[in-house]
């Protein structure tokens, strides 16, 4: 193997877990940034340790314990730069990534996009910390573990499969402006499906947040395996319209693709389902129904996410929807310097505001409707109208005549959260959720919406 | 699933005989290494780190352990219309170990590269294996394996990528994006290459050393046209198809020479007419069908979708339980063969061992239209042993265990799944020409499947419409749903040897910690009736 030599030395000098302290971080990075011989550096130092157990069919299947690193070195000449990671901390080992950033930066083509590096920031505080996710042991998960899979051998005829997966994360950015950064946090995600064993029903439930105690295990089996028992037997209905109920997780599957959408650049450039037809982009018109307000807060009770970017540039709370208007479009800070505008970070943890209707209100005002627990791969069909298309997953009711009837079979759609969000009638309290394709910290209301577009029928439980 | 985190999804034919006479330029020349596929033995300080954490694994009372220390490269060239965006080098390393402990599996992993590190990694496996413990009924057996002890192999290259300088690599992307910037309405492109290179070296407690090289090169391409009064744009992209080959493959692929077509391609779009809903037949090129052949065949005769260990994630298979369906299921008609393989030159999947040091085989997954096989692991052929047994073959791995690093735990993962060729010398005209009405797809677009693998729809890059055995016209907004076990038997006509390509995701994801996988899938033109197509075009 081509790798380094100084990386088989006879004692360990990485820590336990592989975690660094805010001036361990520090002082390693004060280092790399020293060492440069470029114009500008920046360095990103990013690691942890996550332990997963995994089970199926009833059985645990294969668990983890992971210790990682990496450090990533930009050097810049100008405006030429180049991206350098390793996982080599070794004295060689972290000079070599700065001299081959170094040395491929020279070699790099002039980026006329580049933006000087940030003067140091005032960021805000946000505690994502829980010592009682970094100190779990495997005795603990697999004890998680055997809540859903000792239901599930009880009742008989269920198979659970689930995952959990918890850990410690910290993330720390320096630069020779000065600027330094440093984000510990933890996170416990659980997810679950319960499938009946005659092959004909399957639930599915999940939570997630920093703090191991805040995932109320049993809570979340008993309703994978009440869903699994109730989907059983579905019956076919027509593909059409409907009116439909979709739980949080079902709106954040949807919703959040929203972020990939709202690129200013892109709506200034005429390839964005914001770009107004004739030039222009649709910031300050109303894009969907008043009773929609969408927007990031790292510090929102809710969220507790990282309150700066990758750039070092500080993360407060930006709303990007305001009563249906669409208040700003994401703004890099190269476009926000080009466009005169504010450079406003992404769409990493989004949440929308919820209502005060519950499940039981929604589900007793609807003649005929459909209630939905998640949405399944889901792909954009047209970015010029965000048109995806996915399927129902996991638990898919029929509504007849204000109550809950039988469960039908899944269902794809081709909508677009746009459209969806203009077709609103009820909002209910959000929640963090806690499987989304696309993952981060997401918080959604459930939501009740007419005209949702299914096309056709899926035989898949 | 092909995974949300792709870069940018790529395909399309890059013809054969392109591929057989690399052009380089002289200075591509110059990079050549001299014979860089030549296999060296496993570099004895890795071997003894491996040892060590065998040693450690068996004195913790693991009756069978396996390790793995990889070093992962990927390198970045990131460019849109003249300028470059970035260039990234990224570089991982560490130490995976995975232990049996009364049969029940756990698994540990660190950056950490001293003994002390390898065997801390091992006794957190350990730990993990006997917090674990399984029930006896519910205990891991593995397939015996032939223990290989000096296993190498490099993927067959010419040119290194990691030896290509920056700068030839960004040259060849901005001439490129400047070629198909000179088509009227083309407004933006966005290119980049996007290089692997994983030096992966396993031992087991079976006596099993492999030290094994990976290369791949890809260069996803797209070119956006937008329309004057901002009322539509559409993007031409997925037109270089990933291989297992070297920065060689790339150059032959020709970007320049064929970007200005490229172009054209997003233009013509613009113009093209908006598909009318209804059934029609479909001509699917080896560049779209692929995709297809992914999500529909590939994934659902994976056997731990099968036997139900994906359930809560990447999903089961309608292609369950395996007891009712090998040997009786039709999935197609008798033209219909799949194969299974890490064997094929170029193919992402292809390699001298998997993640369990076993020597993958080549086998018909569908044999005549009826399924024959799944694909399995060591952990797994013991599942198939009563059908191994009526069929008079070994119980043995077909070799399909992979990690995506060092720091995730090995699990079945897709070989090189491939439609063979039937045996009439048909091609790709022939099969347009045999055709009244329908619609002929080239290159991959939108893609989804319901977790059992019976729903799925697709869109594409090109469509064209064909009426009496000829194309008429270019069609948009067109995307075609699907029941699978229906799809594949409206097959009716397949094209021959000659008309045999490869197309391949970087991007194929299952398994929680999420892990991806890159594969290829070989396939000829083909040719399905009376499938539903619908408009996917909408007002904002």
């Amino acid at each position: 193997m081509s790798a380094p030599r100084s990386l088989f030395g006879s004692s360990s000098p990485i820590s336990s877990g592989d975690m660094m302290s805010r001036s361990e971080a520090q002082a390693f990075l004060e280092r790399i940034v020293k060492l440069s011989r470029a114009d500008t550096i920046a360095a990103n130092l990013n690691g942890g340790y996550t332990g997963n157990i995994r089970f199926a069919a009833n059985r645990i299947t294969t668990a983890g314990g992971v210790s990682n690193s990496q450090l990533v070195v930009q050097s810049g000449y100008g405006p030429k730069h180049a991206v350098v990671t390793t996982s080599d901390f070794s004295p060689a080992g972290v000079e070599r990534a700065v001299r081959q950033s170094e040395a491929i930066a020279k070699l790099a083509p002039d980026d006329p996009e580049n933006m000087p590096l940030l003067p140091p920031q005032q960021y805000g505080d946000v505690n994502a910390w829980f010592d009682a996710t970094a100190t779990l042991d495997p005795v603990e998960r697999a004890a998680a573990a055997r809540t859903a899979i000792d239901a599930a051998k009880a009742a008989g005829d269920l198979a659970a499969a689930g995952f959990i997966i918890a850990g410690t994360n910290y993330n720390a950015i320096a630069s020779n402006t000065g600027m330094y950064a440093y984000f510990p946090s933890t996170n416990a995600n659980y997810q679950l499906t319960v499938r009946t064993n005659d092959g004909t029903g399957s639930g599915w439930a999940g939570a997630d947040h920093p703090d191991w105690r805040q995932i109320d295990f049993k809570a979340v089996s008993d309703r994978a395996i009440q869903k699994a028992r109730a989907s059983r037997n579905p019956v076919a209905i027509e593909p059409g319209r409907y009116t439909v109920i979709l739980e949080p997780q079902a709106v954040g599957d949807l919703v959040q693709l929203l972020a990939f959408a709202l690129d200013a650049r892109s709506a200034d450039e005429g390839r964005s389902a914001f770009s107004k037809q004739g030039g222009g982009t649709k910031i300050g018109e109303k894009i969907v129904d008043s009773k929609v307000t969408l927007f990031s807060d790292p510090g929102d009770a809710q969220l507790l996410g990282q309150p700066w970017t990758p750039e070092g540039l500080p993360l407060g709370r930006e709303v990007w929807i305001e009563n249906g208007v669409l208040k700003q479009l994401q703004y890099s800070r190269f476009w926000a310097q080009k466009k005169n505008a504010r450079p406003n970070g992404g769409l990493g943890s989004v949440k929308m505001v919820g209502g005060d209707a519950t499940t039981e209100q929604m589900i007793a005002s609807t003649p005929r409707g459909i209630l939905v627990t998640r949405l399944w791969y889901l792909r954009e069909v047209d970015p010029r109208t965000v048109l995806y298309t996915g399927l129902t997953r996991d638990g898919t009711f029929l509504i007849e005549n204000g109550r809950i009837t039988r469960s039908v079979k899944n269902l794809r759609f081709n909508e677009s959260p746009l459209f969806m969000l203009n077709n609103l009638e009820m909002v209910g309290r959000s929640e963090r959720v806690a499987g989304t394709e696309s993952g981060g910290n997401v918080v959604f209301p459930t939501l009740k919406v007419r005209d949702f577009n299914f096309t056709s029928l899926s035989d898949a439980v | 699933m092909t995974s949300r985190r792709d870069f940018l999804k790529t395909a399309t034919a890059v013809g054969a005989a392109a591929l057989a006479t690399p052009a380089l330029s002289r200075a591509e020349t110059l990079a050549r290494r001299a014979a860089p596929n030549e296999p060296a033995a496993m570099d004895p300080a890795t071997k003894e780190l491996l040892l060590e954490a065998l040693d450690a694994a068996k004195l913790g009372g693991a009756e069978f352990a396996d390790a793995r220390i990889g070093r992962y490269r990927n390198n970045f060239v990131i460019t849109r219309e003249q300028q470059i965006v970035n260039v990234v080098d990224t570089d991982s390393l560490g130490v995976g170990v995975r232990v049996l402990v009364s049969g029940t599996w756990g698994f540990g992993a660190s950056r950490d590269l001293t003994k002390a590190g390898v065997v801390a990694a091992t006794k957190e496996a350990l730990a993990i294996a006997r917090a674990n413990a399984l029930p006896a009924a519910d205990r891991v057996r593995l397939a015996p394996a032939t223990p290989t002890p000096d296993g190498r192999y490099v993927t067959p290259h010419t040119i290194d990528p990691f030896t290509v300088p920056i700068e030839q690599k960004a040259d060849l992307l901005i001439r490129a994006n400047a070629e198909a910037m000179k088509v009227a309405g083309v407004k933006f492109v966005n290119s980049n290459m996007f290089f692997v290179k994983e030096e992966k070296n396993y031992a087991n407690t079976d006596g099993t050393f492999t030290t094994q090289t990976v290369i791949r090169s890809w260069l996803p391409f797209a070119a956006t046209a937008v329309a004057p009064d901002f009322s539509d744009f559409q993007t031409r992209t997925n037109v270089i198809q990933p291989m297992a080959r070297g920065y060689e493959y790339l150059v032959a692929a020709r970007p320049v020479e064929h970007a200005r077509q490229w172009g054209e391609e997003a233009a013509a779009k613009l113009k093209a007419k908006a598909v009318e809903v209804g059934r029609y037949d479909l001509v699917l090129h080896p560049s779209h069908l692929w995709l297809t052949i992914h999500e529909s065949i590939a994934h659902p005769t994976e056997l731990d979708r099968a036997m139900g260990y994906e359930a809560n994630y990447a999903g089961t298979s309608f292609l369950a339980p395996p007891r009712e369906k090998l040997g009786t299921f039709r999935y197609g008609p008798a033209i219909m063969n799949i194969q299974g393989d890490r064997s094929q030159e170029g193919g992402c999947s292809t390699i001298g061992w998997d993640d369990d040091g076993v020597k993958p085989d080549e086998f018909l997954i569908i044999k005549n239209g009826i399924v024959n096989d799944y694909q399995t692991t060591r952990e797994q052929a013991p599942m198939l042993d009563w059908w191994y047994t009526k069929q008079k073959r070994p119980v043995r791995s077909h070799g399909c265990s992979h990690s995506d690093s060092w720091n995730d735990v090995q699990f079945q993962r897709m070989p090189n799944v491939s439609l063979l060729p039937g045996e009439k010398d048909l091609g790709w005209d022939d099969l347009i020409a045999a055709t009244d009405r329908g619609i002929a797809i080239v290159g991959d677009g939108s893609f989804s499947i319901d977790q059992q693998r019976y729903n799925a729809q697709f869109g594409g890059q090109l469509f064209y419409e064909i009426k009496g055995g000829r194309i008429v016209g270019q069609l948009k907004d067109v995307a075609y749903q699907m029941r699978t076990p229906d799809f594949w038997n409206s097959m009716d006509m397949i094209g021959g040897r000659k008309s045999y390509e490869m197309g391949a995701s970087f991007f194929d994801g299952k398994g929680q910690p999420g892990q991806v996988n890159a594969v290829s899938h070989g396939c000829v033109p083909s040719r399905f009736r009376n499938v539903n197509v619908i408009n996917t075009g909408r007002k904002a």
